[in-house]
């Protein structure tokens, strides 16, 4: 109260002496605030209502009483999902796909960028502007050929690579390497070139230059990469719905469809819990790393 | 400690010549400043010596080792680059304790070291702060003291005070001889600031176009200059140019530079003109040499009057500019005595100071 007071009486002299500014100025925070406000609802929405949802038995959700409201709160879907060892393979799998495919992404993509933006060699431009280029084709043209290349494998070598979930580690990183790649390219370009300069004369190899001044100096622009990787493999539905099949080798989105939908039957008390439970993880390392991704998003985007 | 040699260095950017063929020795514990305008090639010769750029062709000596093909760390030099290149994610200490951790010193003796170049530096209480909580004179005392601790062969400067404020320049310009005055290591230093160089140089290199002008102490290539653009890059205001005839006059020789003005030539330089009688020439003459007419005229000078066309009073002198021919001409004199605009001025030229300048070689006579 002290402090809208205050703020209030510090408006009142403001005013007096310069109207049009503080009148500005409220308007534009009033504005804000409103397309805010508009935002948060558009995007809440959602998860409120799964949230809701989940909370619900089966009797409740398809009863027709306010979908908004719940008058019989239950955990029974959360029980129910996490005593059930299915859901649970689904998260391990899910899991370990998003782990490696977060490390192999950064491994990869650290040392690339890191040659496309400092070693000048002979096509390094054109390289780096092709890497970007394959950023550009849309995964659903890609797994048809990749489908045939596992099946070319399996027919030379005998390895059977389709409706295994480790195969995802293969496959999600030719959607993250790239895009990481060129985040990095920009970051690490962003760095003045005297910096490698002073170290090379300081007696720094090419390792001890990436390791020692890039990558902490990059560290926000890897922890953007790191959290682009982990949502494209936390959350892609289309490789693994086309290249799992089994029960226990699905990963969370297509393990939450295929299992908790037979046939019509959609058991939506569990499917919300689940979607909401799946969603946890990336918020948060969201919630914890955004300070990071902002800074790294924006020192990207304007060189420095 | 070690000198350094440069032998017939060539530098081509694609086919672009930066450097054409450049000799050089720099003697041990030397301080010699590379000068310039940009463009010239100094700061690519210094990187050439720093192992950053490769030499097309040429030979690189640092000590008695020939070090063309070997990589910077291991020419056991030290460079200070213009915008610091401090490393922003460590402490000053570890920013001048890089390069030692990476050559596994140990701990004490890294310490010790850092220590002795701070206390040099006067930065022993910014050991633990960032590079972003340091102005940009601290930031260019650590980027010196991260060369310092390393003890190399050679310091390489490049433009390091250029981006300093023009106080902090003048002030950092002094600590930087005075440092070399305790260190004593044998340095290159590249500027394109001409007062620079004047201030610290043993020897200055004046590079003009991818060559070396002129090698000289600063008396040197202040009194005797080569060639027309060093004379006219030494010196502030610039040497006065004007497109002159030598022509013979009695027994003696006298600079014509227009219908209403012409100077005798000094006795002692008449022997080294006179074979130049009857050519269109280039005088030189600096302004500080054109003084306000006093009483007694010192041999050698020769007094006229002129018509002032701007005057700039400095606080402790005053620019006077006229006209000759077209040209507009500088003097330096005592503000007390200087004139108005539009007022005729008694002047004297010292012409024991003056250049005749072969206006198709640039050569200074």
């Amino acid at each position: 109260m002290t402090m809208t007071t205050a703020a209030a009486a510090a408006g009142q002299i403001g005013r007096a002496r310069y109207g049009s500014i503080s009148r500005g100025r409220r308007r534009a925070l009033f504005w804000s605030y409103f397309f805010l406000i508009l935002f948060v609802i558009f995007f809440l929405t959602p998860p409120v209502y799964m949230f809701i949802t989940s909370l619900k038995s089966s009797a409740e959700i398809s009863a027709a009483t306010n979908p908004w409201w719940v008058y019989h709160p239950t955990l029974s879907n959360y029980i129910d999902l996490l005593t059930q060892n299915q859901f649970l393979i689904f998260f391990r799998n899910s899991a370990i796909v998003s782990i490696c495919v977060v490390s192999i992404t950064m491994v990869v993509s650290i040392f690339a960028a890191f040659a496309l933006a400092r070693m000048r060699f002979w096509g390094s431009a054109t390289l780096a502007t092709g890497v970007f280029l394959t950023y550009l084709i849309p995964e659903s043209l890609l797994f048809i050929p990749l489908f045939k290349t596992f099946a070319y494998i399996h027919d030379k070598t005998g390895i059977e690579l389709i409706n295994h979930w480790w195969v995802l580690i293969i496959l999600y990183p030719t959607l993250t390497v790239p895009f990481a790649t060129w985040l990095m390219i920009g970051y690490f370009s962003s760095i003045p070139k005297e910096l490698d300069e002073a170290a090379l004369i300081d007696g720094a190899g090419y390792i001890q230059m990436l390791t020692r001044i890039f990558i902490p100096v990059a560290i926000p622009g890897i922890i953007a990469a790191m959290i682009f990787s982990f949502t494209v493999s936390w959350a892609n539905f289309l490789y693994p719905l086309a290249f799992t099949t089994s029960a226990d080798q699905l990963v969370l989105p297509v393990g939450i469809v295929t299992t908790l939908i037979r046939g019509d039957v959609y058991a939506w008390g569990q499917i919300m819990t689940g979607a909401l439970l799946g969603a946890a993880p990336p918020l948060i390392i969201y919630a914890f790393l955004m300070d990071y991704y902002i800074s790294g998003l924006t020192a990207g985007a304007t060189k420095g | 400690m070690a000198q350094v040699a440069l032998r017939n260095i060539v530098k081509m950017f694609d086919r672009t010549p930066a450097v054409q063929g450049i000799d050089l020795d720099i003697s041990d514990r030397e301080f010699i400043v590379l000068v310039g305008p940009s463009g010239c090639g100094k700061s690519t010769t210094l990187r050439m010596i720093a192992g950053l750029e490769e030499a097309t062709s040429g030979e690189i000596y640092i000590g008695d080792q020939l070090v063309n093909d070997v990589p910077p760390k291991d020419r056991d030099i030290a460079m200070v680059f213009q915008n610091y290149a401090l490393y922003p994610h460590m402490t000053v200490f570890e920013n001048m304790s890089f390069g030692l951790r990476l050559k596994k010193f140990p701990k004490p003796e890294i310490r010790e070291r850092v220590q002795a170049a701070a206390r040099i530096l006067d930065i022993t209480n910014l050991l633990d702060r960032r590079p972003k909580q340091l102005s940009g004179g601290q930031r260019q005392r650590v980027a010196m003291g991260r060369a310092i601790v390393r003890n190399p062969k050679v310091f390489l400067f490049d433009e390091p005070l250029s981006n300093l404020d023009a106080k902090l320049r003048v002030q950092m310009r002094t600590e930087i001889k005075k440092i070399h005055q305790t260190v004593t290591t044998t340095t290159v230093y590249v500027t394109h600031d001409q007062v620079e160089a004047m201030t610290l140089a043993d020897r200055v290199v004046i590079m003009n176009g991818g060559r070396i002008d002129q090698i000289g102490s600063p008396h040197e290539v202040y009194h005797k200059p080569r060639t027309q653009f060093v004379a006219g890059f030494i010196g502030s205001p610039t040497m006065n140019f004007l497109p002159c005839r030598l022509v013979e006059n009695g027994a003696g020789l006298t600079v014509r530079l227009s219908d209403w003005l012409a100077l005798p030539v000094p006795p002692s330089r008449e022997a080294r003109y006179r074979p130049r009688v009857g050519q269109e020439m280039i005088f030189g003459l600096r302004p500080e040499h054109i003084r306000e007419g006093r009483g007694d005229m010192p041999p050698g000078s020769a007094a006229f009057d002129a018509r002032l066309d701007v005057v700039e009073p400095m606080g402790m002198e005053t620019m006077v500019y006229f006209i000759v021919d077209g040209v507009e001409v500088c003097g330096r004199v005592d503000p007390a005595a200087a004139g108005n605009v539009g007022e005729s001025m008694r002047l004297v030229a010292d012409l024991n100071q003056m250049h005749l300048i072969d206006p198709r070689t640039e050569v200074v006579i």
